[in-house]
């Protein structure tokens, strides 16, 4: 048992407790700590039957004022629906063209757009939306699937490749890798391409690859090389390169015949969303 | 001195205290509360005076209090969804209306030139006439008098206030008391009520005050404003201009001998002493010592002390002086605005000089006169118009298929009118640039964009520089924005990349 004794230094009843010599004084709570205590547990007995609190087995108790975080949630999102107003119900009904031309509108879809490119988009395109190797630029005036705004919203909604049966398909074959052309073929369809685009070429191989190109690529790129946007089988004569512009970026892509993916975003995004997206991208891609 | 603290023994007991350590907080227990270095305020009880300087400031009482509660009623059509109203600090909208001026955000700099011109005023008026502010339109001084009034319509002039707070409560005392307190917390609160009229549509603020629907904002500072002006106006009156006012310090430096003060003219009212009825005036000084000075003194000082910091100029001591001068068939003035110079040369017999020009008087007044000017040009001379140039960061530039390059900016153009604008822009950089914005049908060399009255309008617009007309990585360029009235250049650049061409 402790030893309840004085100490002589404070004139304070020890606790009796000891350790190395020193004992615990018994002095009382502050006062202040000790109100604040009581005040606490008086504060959680009314907090328990006003707010959520108990648990039961396959509920809990609710609490008279019925709060809950969901239904602010809910709540919320409604507000956020009213606080779009006017734009946001425009944005609905007016034509893509319509919101572009609008001041109001397209300032609108443009703060839309952007935050929606910026989570979603900008992972493969970037945030200024110049794209890299195998992902398309946004933003100059080359467009695989289209430039107007309808085909830029078609194209998000339903994708590239992509599992949505109304997606924008086409498969380049893959010339080299399949076994249908020779190496030497691709080699010489590698110059002739590269032809195409003004560039200094290997004569000899550009004319033997001419009636491989007749043959093999025509059907999609087109006699001139100038592609097809119904296809979206790209323009070899610009300087726009989605897979690389070197010979060996190009040779590359003859033997492999690569094509990306990009998902469908009509079950992801509302309409309102996707039209924001379409402007957006029609806007920062020149508006053209 | 080294103090040793020996905590083996107990300290000893000071003589006349139980055991154990005292502290100083108990030390002060046991002596009593008390203020400490703060010294208690004496009560001051000002004398009903009259007068022409009492009249000048009831009138002026009038005016101010007038001025400060009719302001924000006053209506100022302005076109489509601006404000009506006249006087208005529309901080939810980013505004600042004063009748057909209307300010924003960024020209906050002509409220500092407002400030440094009142600054300036303040320092002019002062040098030459000393502390007319003070005195007479400082709201502490205004609110003050208020109080003072009603104080003595509840319990009287000096004598009886004084007697009714030395006597016992009673029932007397105690509706005097709360008819006074009430009265003054409605002033409180008119003073705030009125004060958030001029931050809100003042009708409307007023019908949603009273239902709960006004902004949190206003219910603040309306409670915030009632208590202080109770507080300072009812119990800390002249404390406010000695201990919490800056300017009673400062104006030291403006004063000199020849700025005209509340005076007490020494070199008549010396050597004073009371003085009976038919003796002689010979030998003796005008002030016959009866205290009307002192006791009519809002601040509780005695003005024949000289210039003091807590005076404030009011000028009811000439008044209360000038009554007894009557009284007693001596020429009035003994106490009037006067310059310390004159009564020197008075007191050796000259002729006193007035100087109200002096080089710090000079010095004000043309310090004043210029940045006047300087306001009052900028405020004919403000554009409606202010461009802002952001250029894409990413990506800096495009290449079109053509080898064409392609730059994207934001350009933000604000209209501060009252009218809508047709704002034309176009690029003055590179040969071939062509403009285009999203929406438009066509490219071209101007881009023409309507912008709302009192908005800003961001809006992107894409350069296109041919591939032949590129010559350096980055060129200089400028976008040149005008409007029927204004126009102005904004210089930027064109970035083209060819340096990293391939």
């Amino acid at each position: 048992m402790s030893h309840r004794e004085t100490d002589e230094h404070s004139g304070v009843e020890t606790t009796g407790h000891e350790w190395d010599g020193i004992r615990e004084l018994d002095n009382p709570l502050p006062r202040w700590w000790l109100y604040i205590f009581y005040g606490c547990i008086v504060i959680a007995a009314i907090y328990w039957v006003f707010m959520p609190s108990w648990p039961g087995v396959n509920s809990y108790a609710k609490g008279v004022l019925n709060q809950s975080d969901r239904v602010d949630v809910a709540r919320q999102l409604d507000a956020l629906q009213t606080q779009r107003g006017a734009e946001g119900a425009m944005l609905r009904s007016a034509s893509l063209e319509t919101i572009e031309t609008d001041p109001k509108l397209q300032a609108y879809a443009l703060a839309v757009g952007q935050s929606v490119f910026g989570d979603n988009c900008a992972t493969c395109h970037g945030v200024g939306g110049t794209g890299s190797k195998g992902y398309a630029n946004l933003r100059d005036d080359v467009w695989l699937w289209g430039g107007a705004l309808e085909d830029i919203q078609h194209t998000i909604q339903v994708g590239v490749r992509s599992e949505n049966p109304h997606a924008r398909q086409s498969q380049m074959p893959a010339f080299g890798r399949d076994q249908i052309l020779k190496p030497a073929q691709v080699d010489d369809l590698t110059e002739y391409v590269v032809a195409l685009s003004r560039r200094p070429a290997k004569a000899a191989a550009v004319a033997r690859a001419a009636p491989v190109f007749a043959e093999q690529c025509v059907a999609c790129h087109g006699p001139q090389g100038k592609g097809n946007v119904t296809l979206g089988a790209p323009d070899l004569t610009d300087a726009d390169w989605l897979y690389g512009s070197t010979q060996a970026d190009i040779r590359e892509q003859i033997w492999n015949g690569r094509g990306g993916v990009m998902p469908a975003w009509e079950g992801r995004f509302s309409p309102e969303t996707i039209k924001a997206l379409a402007v957006y991208v029609h806007a920062n891609a020149g508006g053209q | 001195m080294t103090v040793v603290i020996d905590r083996t023994k107990p300290t000893p007991p000071p003589p006349g205290e139980g055991s154990g350590p005292i502290s100083a907080a108990a030390k002060a227990r046991a002596k009593g509360f008390t203020l400490g270095l703060y010294k208690p305020r004496t009560p001051i009880y000002p004398k009903l005076v009259h007068g022409q300087w009492r009249r000048i400031k009831w009138i002026l009482l009038i005016v101010m209090l007038a001025i400060y509660y009719v302001t924000p009623w006053i209506r100022w059509e302005r076109p489509g969804v601006l404000p009506d109203q006249a006087v208005l600090v529309d901080f939810a909208g980013g505004r600042f209306y004063f009748f057909w001026i209307q300010l924003w955000p960024q020209e906050v700099y002509f409220i500092t030139g407002l400030l440094v011109i009142s600054a300036l005023a303040l320092f002019l008026v002062t040098a030459m006439f000393g502390r007319l502010w003070c005195g007479y339109a400082c709201p502490q001084t205004v609110w003050t008098d208020l109080f003072i009034y009603v104080e003595r319509a509840f319990e009287g002039d000096r004598n009886a206030r004084m007697k009714l707070d030395a006597d016992p409560w009673s029932f007397n005392k105690a509706w005097r008391k709360i008819g006074k307190h009430s009265v003054w917390l409605g002033i409180g609160f008119g003073t705030g009520g009125a004060w958030i009229f001029y931050f809100h549509d003042a009708p409307t603020l007023l019908s949603n005050f009273w239902i709960g629907q006004a902004p949190a904002t206003a219910y603040i500072f309306c409670a915030l404003l009632t208590v202080t002006t109770y507080a300072f106006a009812g119990f800390m009156r002249e404390q406010v201009c000695t201990y919490l006012c800056p300017w009673p310090r400062i104006q030291g430096a403006m004063l000199d001998e020849h700025s005209l003060q509340v005076t007490y003219r020494r070199d008549r009212g010396e050597t004073r002493g009371p003085h009976k009825k038919g003796s002689t005036w010979e030998g003796r000084g005008d002030c016959i010592d009866c205290n009307a000075c002192v006791v009519v003194c809002p601040a509780g000082i005695d003005i024949r002390d000289g210039s003091q910091l807590e005076c404030i100029n009011c000028g009811l001591c000439i008044d209360a002086c000038d009554e007894i001068m009557e009284k007693v068939g001596r020429p009035k003035g003994l106490i009037a605005y006067d310059t310390d110079a004159a009564v020197a040369a008075r007191v050796v017999r000259q002729t006193p000089v007035y100087k109200l020009l002096r080089p710090r008087t000079a010095y004000y007044a043309v310090a004043l006169t210029l940045v006047s000017a300087l306001m009052i040009w900028g405020l004919t001379h403000r554009s409606a118009l202010d461009v802002h140039v952001l250029r894409d960061r990413n990506p800096m530039f495009v290449r079109l298929h053509d080898g064409a390059i392609r730059d994207g900016y934001t350009l933000k153009i604000a209209n501060r009118g009252f009218e809508p604008e047709e704002v034309q822009v176009s690029f003055v950089g590179p040969a071939g640039a062509k403009l285009r914005t999203p929406g438009a049908k066509a490219a071209g060399e101007t881009l023409s964009f309507r912008v709302e009255p009192n908005e800003v309008r961001a809006v992107r617009v894409f350069v296109t520089v041919p591939a032949a007309a590129i010559d350096a990585t980055n060129m200089p360029a400028a976008f040149s924005v005008r409007t029927g009235r204004d126009a102005m250049s904004v210089k930027t650049n064109f970035l083209s990349g060819a340096a990293n061409a391939p």
